[in-house]
């Protein structure tokens, strides 16, 4: 821990609390959460339905304002901003990749990476079009870029997300149960990914309900109903590489 | 986001959906072209009853003999016995403003040549009449101020008459034709005016001197009428000024005085501008009736942009969704969809432009109905499309625009 305190804060939640009233309940989805997340950490946050993590993930995505308590995101705070304001934040700061891919229908891998630059104006088209073929590159689909997205399979298209969420150079990606809907070996081949984004310096929150991910990650926040059961810092980081290399190829691939 | 951004994305999304967005521009296509249509019809109508009676005459104005109203019965113009010769000399002696006058009496019979008859009109009157109403003689001459002092027996027919009467084609000056059993020798034919746009057959008539008509016809002291021409179409005005004091003068109508009321004028006249202007009122109700029926059309088109838009809107939640969670402000959302429903419509617009105008050449082909496009019902269409697209556009667009990115992003 003495190690990471001289880290760049980027993620910070003080006591952070949030209700929803549902008829004349009160509903405590996140019942006073409070933890630090330093640059270039690899989080993983567990936990199982109901235990309020869609809520933090909304919160850490400023998709969504605490009840009460602050979130600093890269410095800003949040809470008090307004819905116009955290879009932009969003644009600037966040990179989402969600368990569905949501990529735009039709439409080609490059310009669906394009999408955050376009909310942009300091972007100009052609700054846009470098930045989106590099982000592709790097996460190894280089020769797909024209691609649409009904051409391409599963763990493309996450690819793509994965690219979309890069390239707007964030503070943080929040990644929604990203291998949720892929094979296993898929899976591991984007866990993959994940760790060579980590080995570059970037800081990632994945958010899941499955342990085994955990093992790849720098550090692991699980929550039980709206609080922070554990919060443990892994030692023993496995390589998703080593992994996949041991999942046998499909025969009819 | 810029604009051209945003009108890159509603292009993209209108090209996904191409039968959709055409059907969904066809509400506006066909009210677009509707209106562009009717209005050519109504303005076309318009302009040829304008033609029409400016063809009448050249700066006419019509005096009939008593007034609208008499005692409280309306009576019929012809019966009255207000209007003199005298009348008719006082005005021409004295009037300005006047560039031909010409008492006018009329009788309706048949005229019979031989083995051939036909109904018609003949009309009293005198040489001015050929200027005010603008008929030129093709053959033949005019009667002269002898054949009027004498009340000669002679006649210009007109086309109609001559094809009715002479259908060998041989030529009728100098042959006697019987109106009514009462000779008539046959001194001219007038010049084909043809049909007016009434339908009416401007040929269907024939000329002869008014003293003839007065005494050997209609056995009467008094004049139907009478037409003069004002010498141009802004003098009109000061013509009827002039004339209406001569009349009262010569009928001694008394002025209003202190104890008593003006007499009412015992004479009616009418001004083909007068004329010109009724009929434009009554084909202003027209163009505004089937203006008003293909606008009905048009906002039809416009509640289809609108409920297109709501499905697409709804269709496109998790778009949305994504759109904003990548950092689309309301306002790029709301802009967004209002372009959509803006182009959807404008190009809508475009089509029904040319399609309306395909329309209205249709029509004057099959139905022989003349038209006019008006420039300005072109660039109104493309407004009212613009508005339509914006003003549907909205409450969809007002709901995008607003969506909570948490639903929409996880809606299925």
């Amino acid at each position: 821990m003495q190690e990471t305190n001289k880290r760049k804060v980027v993620i910070e939640l003080q006591d952070v609390k949030r209700n929803f009233i549902v008829g004349d309940e009160t509903v405590h989805a996140l019942r006073g959460v409070s933890f630090k997340i330093y640059e270039g950490e690899f989080v993983t946050i567990m936990g199982t339905s109901g235990s309020g993590k869609s809520t933090l993930l909304n919160q850490l995505g400023c998709l969504d304002t605490p009840t009460s308590g602050e979130y600093i995101l890269d410095g800003t705070p949040v809470r008090a901003m307004r819905r116009r304001q955290r879009a932009v934040l969003r644009n600037r700061k966040i990179g989402f990749v969600f368990q569905n891919y949501n990529l735009l229908a039709k439409t080609t891998a490059v310009e669906n990476v394009e999408l955050p630059l376009m909310y942009n104006a300091s972007v100009s088209a052609k700054e846009r079009r470098e930045r989106a073929i590099a982000a592709l590159e790097m996460v190894g689909l280089g020769n797909r870029l024209y691609h649409k997205s009904n051409q391409m399979s599963g763990g493309q298209m996450q690819r793509v997300a994965i690219a979309r969420a890069l390239v707007n150079n964030p503070a943080v990606i929040l990644a929604d149960e990203a291998t949720g809907n892929l094979d296993t070996r898929t899976s591991f081949e984007i866990l993959v990914l994940f760790q060579k984004l980590h080995a570059e310096g970037r800081t990632i929150i994945f958010v899941t309900h499955n342990p085994e991910i955990a093992q790849y990650s720098s550090r692991n926040i699980v929550l039980r109903d709206g609080q922070i059961k554990e919060d443990k810092i892994n030692t023993n980081i496995l390589s998703a590489a080593e992994a996949l290399a041991q999942i046998p190829v499909p025969q009819d691939d | 986001m810029n604009t051209i951004n945003l009108f890159k994305i509603a292009f993209k999304a209108i090209a996904a959906n191409k039968l959709r967005s055409f059907l969904t521009a066809l509400g506006i296509i066909i009210g677009v072209a509707s209106v562009i249509a009717m209005l050519a019809i109504g303005q076309g109508s318009k302009r040829s009853i304008r033609k029409q009676i400016s063809e009448m005459g050249s700066n006419m104005i019509m005096i009939h003999p008593g007034a609208d109203m008499r005692g409280g019965v309306r009576q019929d113009a012809s019966d009255m016995q207000t209007l003199k010769i005298e009348d008719f000399e006082a005005i021409r002696d004295e009037a300005k403003f006047i560039s031909g006058i010409s008492p006018t009496v009329n009788s309706s019979g048949q005229f019979v040549c031989g083995n051939n008859n036909t109904p018609s009109t003949i009309y009293g009157i005198n040489q001015d009449y050929l200027d005010i109403r603008q008929l030129q003689i093709e053959d033949g001459e005019m009667f002269t101020d002898q054949d009027i002092k004498s009340a000669a027996k002679v006649c210009i027919l007109g086309k109609t008459v001559v094809d009715n009467l002479f259908p060998d084609g041989s030529d009728p000056i100098g042959k006697v034709v019987r109106f009514n059993s009462i000779p008539f020798r046959v001194i001219g034919v007038l010049k084909s005016k043809g049909y007016n746009s009434m339908g009416m057959d401007q040929d269907d008539l024939a000329l002869a001197p008014y003293t003839t008509i007065m005494k050997r016809i209609l056995a009467v002291t008094y004049l139907q009428g009478i037409n003069c021409s004002a010498i141009t179409e802004d003098a009109t005005d000061k013509a009827i000024e002039d004339i209406t004091g001569i009349l009262r003068r010569n009928h001694k109508l008394k002025e209003a005085s202190e104890t008593t009321e003006a007499d009412e004028d015992d004479f009616t006249i009418r001004s083909q501008e007068e004329m010109a202007s009724m009929m434009n009122s009554t084909m202003n109700l027209l163009t505004i009736l089937l203006g008003s029926v293909a606008g009905i059309s048009l906002v039809v088109g416009g509640i289809g942009i609108m409920n297109i838009m709501y499905v697409s809107v709804t269709e496109r939640t998790k778009e949305i969704g994504l759109r904003m969670s990548v950092g689309a402000r309301g306002t790029d959302i709301l802009s967004q969809f209002l372009i959509e429903a803006a182009l959807l419509s404008v190009a809508g617009g475009v089509i029904g432009i040319g399609a309306g105008i395909g329309a209205a050449f249709l029509i004057k082909t099959l139905a022989a109905m003349p038209i006019y496009i008006q420039p300005w019902s072109i660039i109104m269409s493309f407004g009212v499309c613009t508005f339509i697209g914006i003003f549907f556009g909205w409450y969809p667009a007002k709901k995008a625009a607003s969506m909570d990115p948490i639903e929409a992003i996880r809606y299925e």
